[in-house]
């Protein structure tokens, strides 16, 4: 009996959710040109991967991030801005797609926060100092 | 007074570790809505899917009238679900057209063969560019758009029967 439940097991194949098509053409393969190989590279790892939620589009392996490469690519091979590329997707998608979030009212805190903290250290530390002198 | 201020380092603590531990039991997925609602439709043409049913163009949604767009794939199980609620929908005079997203010919085929086929035109988008044009993020999503070509109204996910009702009063308003 049990015997038979494995064989049914390896029989068994799992339902497939992903597409047959091959790679998009720049998905996987580098960019001719070293320069704009990098400056898409670069892009690539900031833009989020709406699948992989959490991983950029350059660490995913899903179909939706290899097109999104290869979209990113295409475009910087056809001598567009990666800044361009950026605005474009953020137009569509919001800002969340992009991991370099812009300063704005809801992100300031986290670009002001660290610089607060360091002033606080500074003041704290001084404060130690001098006690240090006096005593 | 003194002794009050020695707690705060620990109610800091405290909330920093409530903080971490909502965001650890709670793991953050979040629905990416589209933010081309309420602009016009992207310019795009695609070729059709398979033989016996043109492609699609943007152009086709200038006719006046408010039109389903639905995203799709062969490949995609909730699309399985979703086509019998897509056909009784096409049974209440709504048009449906498609975007197959990284599909091949025979596998539409057969998927429109065994789950039936509301689309009146299926466009090929094979590396997701137009997908990504509208701002969607994954399939099946369907996109109410009025009969100027402007997007009205998304829905992420399979439509189910309970969701009928809010795509028609989304059609009704497009109108």
């Amino acid at each position: 009996m049990r015997i038979l439940a494995l064989a049914l097991l390896l029989l068994a194949s799992p339902a497939l959710a992903d597409s047959q098509m091959p790679d998009a053409q720049w998905a996987n393969t580098q960019l001719p040109d070293p320069q704009q190989e990098r400056a898409a590279k670069a892009l690539m790892e900031k833009v989020r991967c709406l699948v992989c939620q959490g991983q950029s589009v350059a660490d995913s392996d899903s179909d939706l991030a290899g097109d999104m490469r290869s979209l990113i690519r295409t475009r910087i091979a056809a001598g567009e801005k990666p800044d361009t590329i950026k605005a474009w997707l953020i137009e569509r998608y919001g800002k969340w797609i992009s991991y370099d979030p812009p300063m704005s009212g809801i992100t300031a805190p986290l670009w002001i926060m660290p610089l607060l903290l360091l002033v606080l250290g500074a003041w704290l530390a001084r404060g130690r100092f001098r006690k240090r002198k006096s005593g | 007074m003194k002794r009050t201020w020695l707690w705060i380092p620990l109610a800091l603590f405290g909330l920093f570790f409530g903080v971490m531990a909502v965001g650890l039991s709670k793991p953050s997925s979040t629905t990416i809505t589209s933010k081309m609602i309420g602009k016009p439709l992207p310019k795009f043409s695609l070729p059709p899917a398979h033989a016996p049913q043109p492609g699609l163009g943007s152009a086709s949604f200038q006719q006046g009238q408010p039109r389903l767009l639905n995203i799709f794939a062969s490949w995609c199980i909730p699309c399985i679900a979703e086509a019998p609620v897509l056909l009784e929908l096409t049974k209440r005079g709504v048009p449906i057209d498609a975007i197959a997203i990284r599909d091949r010919p025979q596998d539409v085929d057969r998927f429109l063969k065994r789950n039936g086929n509301p689309y009146q035109r299926i466009g090929s988008d094979v590396n997701s560019a137009v997908q990504m044009a509208l701002g969607s993020s994954g399939v099946p999503e369907t996109f109410v758009v009025d009969g100027r070509g402007i997007i009205r109204f998304q829905h992420i996910g399979d439509i189910r029967a309970e969701d009928v009702p809010e795509i028609m009063a989304a059609l009704r308003a497009a109108r």
